[in-house]
């Protein structure tokens, strides 16, 4: 049976029909993309999805409440700690359970640290695609000391399962606070190193400003989040606008890309609006430590969990962007239907209509700023 | 974090492990170059006759035929190619090995350093890995072309050692077209990657020949027009003549001699790295857009080919840039004519030794250049790479050139015009320099405070 996307393609009549994946070194996962190119200038570049689909949503239907927890480690393996708090959010919210003060500390220590772990993979790969391939490794040894400190916590460094429904798995391990803060002043000092290495590089500033421009209305016609959003110059962001846990009492500044060097909306916007927000997160994990609350790190839950019948919606910004998981319950052990809505697979969305007359070297940029991974958009 | 203990120690490694390779970084790439410094300077045809005669003498046979000295001579150049050939392999191996080791210590990890002391024979195990591996040629691809075409590659490469000096005589031949010679056999290069590029019959292999022509077709251009001006200062086409016209001190090099040569050398450097396909303008291979570029659907031997061009490439860009810009092998103190007076002497063979030295030592230095630049500078796009060649390196080499016929005017008029010229030069350089040094002790200091950490070596 000829494809769908295919017979979209043909009917396009195209010059050459590049297979732009599922393996390749610049596609972030197993996606592929039909792109439709004139020489090196791009007509247009369809993304095929699906490659990485594991059913994660139907899975949760077998489980059962707190059995799925793991199991949203893998829609985001980048940064699978805020795929385990929307996951938590949405069934606190079903059971009406109050999370207690340290336990959302706690979630909000570990979701910073893992954003700062997700923007370094998100940075470096950006230079990578670029053709600088040292700023990768570097921000691969940050990345290290961040899951050392993740491990120390839970055990885990890639898929943390962290979090738990009314709470979180395991307290401060002691001497720890003192860890991340030695951490985080090297890490402070590394932001500036960074921005020496590689960010203001004239040649990687002009590989990035003003290439794959996504005007603000285009962002939020198609539904960007996080990063991608803010890097085309809306200024939204769930923890400050809609804050949950314990969001509400750190004080954190929201970088808005502004055409740093290029035009609003721009792959340099995105990728330096990432830049600036590890800064952030540094920021909000010192306020954070700071004012750990005593207390249980874990409410009291049942072992049983078995809601009453209803909908709730948990969204969390992650590292890529607003996050939700939307749980119905019909009054059984097992949800009767669990949706995730993440930020990658609504930014595969527009880059069909961004990528005509952009060179195909410009659709690895487009790519890697819009920080797509490819299990958060199948699951 | 940096309290952490290191988890990878070095490993011990046994005494006579270090000896031996220190033995084989030291033979393996001088050996072929004694050969040559052997051979080449020799008064070829008598050396042969001598040679005949002496094999004549041991077989019993007279040899002193036309048809004998004729195959001697062949056998002679033979040897003498083997040689270059053979130093143009090994030290695009070791380039490999010296990349890789810089480039662990620049990324901050530890590269090769499990065959051998340092990971020295990493290249050695490399090629007989390539050897081992799978012969591929993918089905309906053009076999004859796709098979050809790493010879072109190679040979465009091997050939341009025939001018390549590597000392005050050792050359293997002072063609007086030298540098003419050099511009157009590289062009074969070319040639390999747009065959690659097409017989592949891949999509991605395709693009990389198609960005490699439009990229080495484009700066050749600049590169041209930038070696006219060592070539008008020097008024000859010969290596060796243009590295006697300038003298050992670094004010007397082309480079800065001449304010417009020192342009005109970075017009030539960046767009030799052009031409030789490395960052920043690995466009032909960019792995990140093209998968591998015409190299994607290489393996084994022939890949291994290319890779020996393309790290072999290194030399041939250190060495043209040392011989046209920074003096090449001349000796501080020990002017040619002081050498060629001592000629049939034995001092005369270690003056011979020493320009080698010194210029292998120039020509290391620019080849280290290249590799920090390659882990320093991201890609930059096609069309980029483009207006930097037409708009910018075009003129500013035209511009050089017309400067540098007025210059010669006026070095004719007033001779010490250069001197002052190459002190000016040498003296901001050398200010360029300390500022450099202080930035990158700056740098360090931010991130690791006064401590220089070199232990991972």
């Amino acid at each position: 049976m000829e494809k769908l996307i295919l017979r979209k393609m043909k009917a396009g009549g195209g010059d050459m029909l590049l297979n732009f994946g599922p393996q390749h070194p610049s596609t972030h996962g197993v996606i592929n993309f039909l792109v439709d190119t004139d020489g090196e200038v791009m007509r247009r570049a369809i993304p095929e999805v699906g490659y990485l689909h594991r059913s994660i949503e139907k899975i949760a239907e077998q489980v059962g409440y707190p059995g799925f927890m793991p199991y949203t480690d893998r829609v985001d393996y980048v940064a699978a700690m805020f795929a385990n708090e929307g996951y938590a959010l949405a069934v606190e919210r079903l059971l009406k359970l109050e999370v207690p003060p340290r336990a959302q500390v706690l979630r909000a220590i570990s979701c910073e640290l893992c954003r700062i772990a997700s923007h370094l993979v998100s940075v470096g790969t950006m230079a990578t695609d670029i053709g600088a391939v040292t700023p990768l490794i570097h921000a691969i040894r940050e990345r290290e000391a961040v899951n050392d400190l993740i491990e120390a916590l839970c055990g885990a460094r890639l898929t943390y399962n962290y979090h738990r429904i009314g709470g979180v798995a395991y307290d401060l391990p002691s001497g720890w606070s003192d860890r991340v803060l030695r951490f985080l002043d090297h890490f402070d000092s590394l932001i500036q190193e960074w921005d020496r290495l590689i960010t203001f590089n004239e040649i990687y500033v002009k590989r990035l400003a003003g290439v794959a421009v996504i005007p603000r209305e285009m962002a939020v016609g198609y539904g960007l989040v996080g990063p991608n959003l803010r890097g085309s110059g809306v200024d939204w962001d769930l923890r400050r606008d809609v804050p949950y846990g314990a969001y509400r009492d750190f004080k954190f500044d929201v970088p808005v890309g502004t055409g740093y060097r290029g035009k609003v909306g721009d792959a340099f916007d995105r990728y330096y609006v990432r830049v600036l927000e590890m800064k952030e997160s540094s920021r909000i994990v010192r306020q954070a430590l700071e004012k750990v609350p005593g207390g249980e790190f874990m409410a009291k839950v049942s072992r049983k969990i078995k809601p009453e019948a209803g909908e709730a919606i948990g969204r969390v910004e992650s590292a890529r962007g607003e996050m939700a998981y939307y749980v119905v319950s019909d009054g059984t052990e097992k949800p009767w239907r669990v949706r995730a809505r993440t930020g990658s697979f609504l930014a595969m969305g527009i880059i069909e209509d961004v990528s005509p007359g952009l060179m195909v070297a410009d659709l690895v940029a487009l790519i890697a700023s819009l920080d797509v991974v490819a299990p958060e958009i199948d699951r | 974090m940096t309290s952490a203990p290191r988890p990878y120690a070095p490993r011990f490694t046994p005494r006579w492990l270090v000896a031996l390779t220190l033995v084989a970084a030291v033979v393996l790439p001088t050996l072929f170059p004694l050969l040559v410094l052997l051979l080449a300077p020799l008064d070829r045809q008598a050396a042969v006759a001598a040679a005949l005669r002496w094999l004549g003498g041991a077989l019993g046979t007279d040899l002193s035929g036309p048809m004998a000295q004729d195959v001697g001579f062949a056998a002679y150049l033979l040897l003498l190619a083997f040689a270059v050939v053979n130093f143009g392999a090994i030290f695009s191996g070791m380039a490999v090995w010296w990349e890789r080791r810089i480039a662990g210590r620049m990324q901050s990890r530890v590269g090769p350093n499990r065959q051998g002391f340092l990971g020295f024979f990493v290249w050695i195990a490399d090629a007989v890995k390539f050897l081992l591996k799978e012969d591929l040629v993918p089905a309906e691809a053009d076999r004859l072309l796709f098979r050809a075409a790493p010879y072109f590659v190679v040979t465009g490469f091997v050939l341009t050692f025939v001018v390549l000096p590597f000392g005050e005589s050792v050359v293997v031949a002072d063609l007086d077209v030298g540098v003419f010679y050099v511009t157009s056999v590289t062009a074969l290069v070319v040639v390999g990657i747009l065959v690659s590029g097409w017989s592949s019959n891949s999509k991605w292999a395709l693009f990389g020949g198609m960005r490699s022509a439009a990229q080495v077709i484009s700066y050749e251009i600049p590169a041209g027009i930038a070696v006219f001006v060592p070539v008008l200062m020097a008024g000859t086409l010969s290596m060796q003549g243009i590295i006697r016209a300038q003298g050992a001190w670094p004010w007397e090099w082309m480079a800065f001699r001449n304010p417009a040569a020192l342009v005109a050398f970075a017009v030539m450097f960046v767009a030799q790295l052009a031409e030789s396909n490395r960052t920043p303008f690995d466009l032909p291979e960019a792995e990140s857009e093209l998968v591998a570029g015409f190299l994607s659907e290489y393996s084994g031997f022939r890949f291994a080919l290319f890779f020996l061009a393309e790290y072999g490439n290194i030399w041939v860009l250190s060495a043209l840039s040392t011989t046209l810009f920074l003096g090449g092998w001349q000796v501080p103190g020990l002017p040619p004519e002081a050498i060629a007076a001592v000629r049939g002497e034995p001092i005369w063979w270690g003056y011979q030794l020493l320009s080698m030295v010194v210029f292998a030592a120039k020509a290391i230095a620019v080849a280290n250049l290249v590799i920090w630049l390659r882990w320093t500078l991201p890609r930059i796009r096609v069309d980029q790479m483009m207006n930097l060649s037409w708009k910018y390196l075009v003129p500013m080499g035209f511009a050089c050139l017309v400067f540098t016929l007025f210059w010669q005017l006026g070095v004719a008029a007033a001779p010490r015009l250069e001197l002052a010229s190459g002190l000016v030069l040498v003296a901001a350089a050398a200010v360029i320099a300390a500022v450099f040094v202080r930035q990158v002790r700056r740098n360090i200091e931010l991130v690791q405070g006064d401590r220089v950490d070199l232990s991972n070596w």
